[in-house]
């Protein structure tokens, strides 16, 4: 029998009530090759302190609950294997860029809200009933979009995006990129209206191309990528305003 | 709803933090870089229309210690900021399709960079022909 491995977790904890600002407790935690580090904070949830606060769902990447700072790198918990942190010590925090709710928990209401801003819906005049039939689209429509569909909201991308730490009213990754994902649509009508979004002073214009957002994405959908598309599609719609006083946008 | 009492950490050092942001950062500080030589060049065209005195006393001090030091950092900040820039371009541009199959990100990078050295290569070729 093999000895058993043990592994420091370093949380930073933060109680609201009793906390003026957060501090770091470590554990010591038991763990065998097949363990991911969100395995390692159940451990310490269960067996260690119950008052250790963090978000998971799913465990296999799909819910993006589960998003923490690990040594500094904004990862899924589920997705991160402990025998590649081990012995330790590794450091767990929760997402920067966002205010800590408790502990590993983050207050994702800014991010909501965006989200909702960019109507990520399909947009059309008329909707369409059932009985008009299937919305047919080529293996390349679907390219068009398919892989910024892909995105589960576990906001990684805010948490590596220094222009959303330094300017939190910057629409931000996940959110762009959801516009795009529609915008890019074939089924879809909506550009018009996600416009002064793209354009405005916090839209795309705001990202710089750090691109550590797509580097940290666990879905590969590379959100600089439909950013920096819209760059082009904010250029185009604005001199598209000589040509039209109200260029592509109703708003 | 209850007021959250939250906890905000601050940006400090937020360039620091990984190597990634600190790499990003030399990324855009090599524009200085190519300002530099902008204004190299500048001065160049201001003195050629002083006369010919003036323009054989510029080329003079382009050949200078410090004038050859400033130059060293300028090409390996042009260098930077070319490989830099092509690194990031795919994420630019809409996607490029050959035959209806995505280009590879790789390859436009790398289309990029030898287009640059093309470039290098004519600008050098001419300079030299007229130079000759």
């Amino acid at each position: 029998m093999t000895a058993e491995k043990r592994i420091q977790i370093e949380c930073l904890r933060y109680h609201p009530e009793q906390d003026k600002e957060p501090r770091l407790q470590t554990y010591d935690v038991p763990y065998t090759d097949d363990m991911s580090l969100l395995q390692g904070l159940q451990y310490i949830k269960d067996h260690i302190d119950g008052s250790l606060t963090f978000r998971w769902s799913c465990r296999m990447a799909i819910c993006g609950s589960c998003g923490v700072m690990i040594n500094g790198v904004p990862s899924l918990g589920c997705h991160t294997f402990l025998r590649d942190l081990g012995p330790g010590p590794v450091r767990v925090e929760p997402l920067t860029h966002f205010p800590i709710q408790r502990d590993l928990a983050i207050d994702q209401t800014d991010f909501l809200r965006k989200l909702e801003s960019v109507k990520p819906w399909i947009i059309n005049e008329k909707p369409k009933k059932p009985s008009d039939g299937a919305n047919r689209q080529t293996p390349l429509q679907i390219d068009d979009y398919y892989q910024f569909s892909e995105c589960i909201n576990c906001l990684l991308c805010y948490a590596a995006c220094p222009q959303y730490g330094l300017n939190p009213e910057f629409t931000g990754p996940a959110a762009l990129t959801l516009l795009h994902r529609y915008n890019a649509d074939s089924r879809d009508e909506g550009t018009s209206e996600r416009m002064a979004v793209i354009n405005g002073e916090n839209g795309v214009w705001g990202c710089t191309l750090v691109s550590y957002c797509s580097e940290v994405c666990p879905k590969g959908v590379d959100p600089a990528r439909a950013i920096n598309q819209n760059k082009i599609n904010s250029t185009k719609d604005y001199f598209l305003r000589f040509v039209a006083p109200r260029g592509g946008s109703k708003g | 709803m209850t007021a959250r009492n939250t906890y905000k950490r601050p940006m400090t050092n937020w360039w620091k933090r990984l190597p990634f942001y600190t790499r990003y950062l030399w990324r855009e500080a090599t524009c200085f870089a190519v300002i530099a030589y902008a204004l190299v060049l500048l001065t160049g065209l201001w003195r050629f229309t002083q006369g010919q005195e003036a323009f054989n006393a510029w080329r003079a001090a382009l050949s200078s210690s410090p004038s050859l030091l400033l130059h060293t950092v300028i090409l390996w900040g042009f260098i930077f900021h070319s490989w830099t820039w092509f690194e990031v371009m795919p994420k630019t541009i809409p996607f490029v399709r050959m035959g209806g199959k995505r280009v590879p990100d790789a390859v436009i990078v790398r289309g990029g960079v030898v287009a640059a050295l093309g470039a290098t290569v004519v600008v050098l070729g001419l300079a030299y022909w007229a130079l000759k």
